[in-house]
């Protein structure tokens, strides 16, 4: 008996009574997809013989829109593909254009984009493990997590002024300076953070079926998740030490001391530990972010690029004329192609900008971690449970957002 | 030049004395001189222009390599240097070693006539969705891909988005045929 269907020989079962290999839809509308994916799945009773990713119906077109805009403009877009983790967008792209632009950025501006960066790793991971959890069936850890990522939302709102949309980082510096008391507010979200992390520990970690869902489940070795391209804590949770912060340090990040998590269990679960870990990680930069927080310009000394301040705008001719130039004409990017890669929640996020030289670029893509890892799913979850491919998903950690761009 | 290769096979060489990308790729060349045309560094960044025909080679060999070592390909994306440039396309690789910690840019340059790039499937699992990525926004066919099918945007949609003639915005509402 041959099946209609394209199914690898393997799978073919031909002797059971009712020959049941069966295609359905999971998604786009599924919630457990987090977002619009839909996946096609060739189901053999209860077992996944094979899944196939359909992506792009998020696809917006941003990497032409940036064509079309100057190069400080591109950065509200980046807001809007990993929606998660906005800040860590920001600052791969507006890096990249400052390594075109061979910029200095000052101590206390690199000191805050790490804080800030931080923040938003450890509330990126938040929505991680409140949707995970939720996926697998733990209703309860869903609020816990958003009501810490509130408090991280409320930093990053009294900093920025936006709550998913912050664009904090601008080419050259920041957009302006912390606002003050902010340190005391990071330190109370400081205080509280690691009970937390503990009550999520107490909610899932040691719940028997929380880990009967996740080990042994959608693993891939070490050696696959290097040629799938799998990077940040997926990477991490296959065993394999590699973070860029370590390995290619960007903004001081050599200067900081924490260390790295690394799980060998190669399943969901090692996922998982990664995460949870990485988050007392992110609060340990957090800590020493802080300490070293000196006054001190937040912008860089280039006043073709850099908007100057409203008061020297408003007292000196030379500062209104470039101010007046590079919003009206945006500034010159001399010609030439660069990749910046920096870690973000995900994994690795990087970005290439390509310029001819004028104020747009010719070129920018992004290299979301999200569309590598997920490209790595029919892979990981061949002979699954369907159930299973639920939380594979979730330990993937995917932002529909960064895939489809 | 033999003292200074057998330098970073040492265990535990200090980072600032193995081979930058560029020794290597320099080397690299002095090998395979029709592998690789063009070496360019900039802003800390190597660059090696490959024929459209070697990189395949290419890139087993720097993935196999002892002192190469490329394992992780990062990145594949396609960029349009413009309609009347010639060639039109390129295609840049961004491979990444995860045991030494050092990145290469190679880049394909495609003629708009024969856009035709053999793929690196073979060599990454990865490259699976990148090329067909490069291939539904750019138009550029990856031979012996396995499964070549537009990614982002709908299977019957005309035409390839970042092509530069592409425009940004159309007039009429897009429906599935």
């Amino acid at each position: 008996m041959s099946s209609t269907l394209n199914i690898p020989p393997q799978f073919e079962i031909v002797d059971r009574p009712l020959d049941t290999q069966m295609t359905i839809s999971m998604g786009p509308q599924h919630p457990s997809t987090h977002g619009v994916l839909r996946l096609e799945l060739v189901l053999d009773g209860e077992m996944v013989v094979k899944a196939t990713p359909d992506i792009g119906y998020l696809h917006t077109g941003m990497e032409k829109l940036f064509e079309y805009k100057k190069y400080q403009q591109g950065i509200v877009i980046t807001d809007r593909m990993d929606y998660l983790n906005p800040l860590g967008n920001n600052l791969a792209y507006v890096m990249a254009v400052e390594k075109l632009l061979e910029l200095q950025i000052p101590e206390r501006a690199q000191t805050i984009r790490v804080l800030m960066c931080e923040l938003q790793r450890i509330a990126s991971h938040l929505v991680w493990l409140g949707t995970h959890a939720l996926d697998i069936g733990a209703m309860s850890v869903f609020f816990y997590c958003f009501r810490e990522r509130e408090k991280i939302l409320n930093l990053i709102e009294a900093a920025s002024g936006g709550r998913l949309t912050p664009s904090y980082f601008r080419i050259g510096g920041l957009m302006m300076d912390l606002p003050s008391g902010f340190e005391r507010r990071v330190r109370q979200f400081q205080d509280a953070f690691l009970k937390s992390v503990d009550e999520f520990h107490t909610l899932l970690t040691g719940n028997r079926i929380f880990q009967n869902r996740t080990k042994g489940v959608g693993v891939i070795t070490a050696e696959d998740a290097i040629d799938w391209g799998l990077s940040g804590p997926c990477l991490r949770g296959s065993g394999v030490d590699l973070d860029i912060r370590r390995t290619n340090p960007y903004t001081s990040y050599e200067t900081y001391d924490f260390e790295v998590p690394v799980e060998q269990d190669c399943d969901v679960w090692a996922r998982y530990m990664v995460r949870m870990r990485e988050m007392k990680e992110s609060h340990k930069i957090v800590a020493q972010a802080l300490a070293r927080l000196k006054p001190g310009p937040v912008k860089a000394d280039a006043p073709k690029v850099v908007l100057p301040d409203r008061e020297a705008m408003k007292t000196h001719m030379d500062a209104l004329i470039h101010h007046f130039l590079i919003v009206a004409e945006g500034f010159d990017v001399p010609a030439g192609e660069v990749y910046h890669p920096i870690e973000a929640s995900k994994g690795e996020l990087g970005v290439y900008v390509k310029s001819d030289g004028g104020p747009k670029p010719s070129r920018v893509h992004f290299r979301g971690p999200s569309f590598v890892n997920l490209s790595a799913l029919p892979h990981m979850s061949e002979g699954a449970m369907v159930a299973d491919i639920v939380a594979i998903i979730g330990s993937l950690d995917i932002v529909l957002g960064e895939i489809d761009r | 030049m033999n003292s200074e290769k057998n330098l970073p096979e040492l265990p535990n060489t200090p980072v600032n004395q193995r081979l930058t990308p560029s020794q290597l790729v320099t080397a690299f060349q002095r090998e395979h001189p029709d592998w690789l045309t063009e070496i360019v560094e900039a802003h800390g960044e190597v660059t090696a222009i490959v024929p459209a025909g070697h990189i395949v080679e290419v890139c087993s060999e720097l993935k196999g390599g002892a002192e190469t070592k490329f394992d992780f390909l990062a990145d594949i994306c396609g960029a349009d240097r413009g309609v009347e440039e010639e060639p039109r396309f390129e295609v840049n690789y961004h491979l990444f070693s995860t045991t030494k910690h050092h990145r290469l840019r190679i880049k394909v340059l495609v003629n708009e006539d024969d856009a035709h790039v053999p793929t690196v499937t073979g060599v990454w699992r990865t490259a699976n969705w990148h090329e067909r990525e490069t291939f539904d926004l750019f138009g550029i066919v990856f031979d012996g891909h396995p499964d070549l099918r537009r990614i982002l945007l709908p299977d019957d949609w005309q035409g390839h988005a970042l092509r530069k003639d592409f425009p940004l915005r159309g007039y009429e509402p897009y429906s599935l045929k």
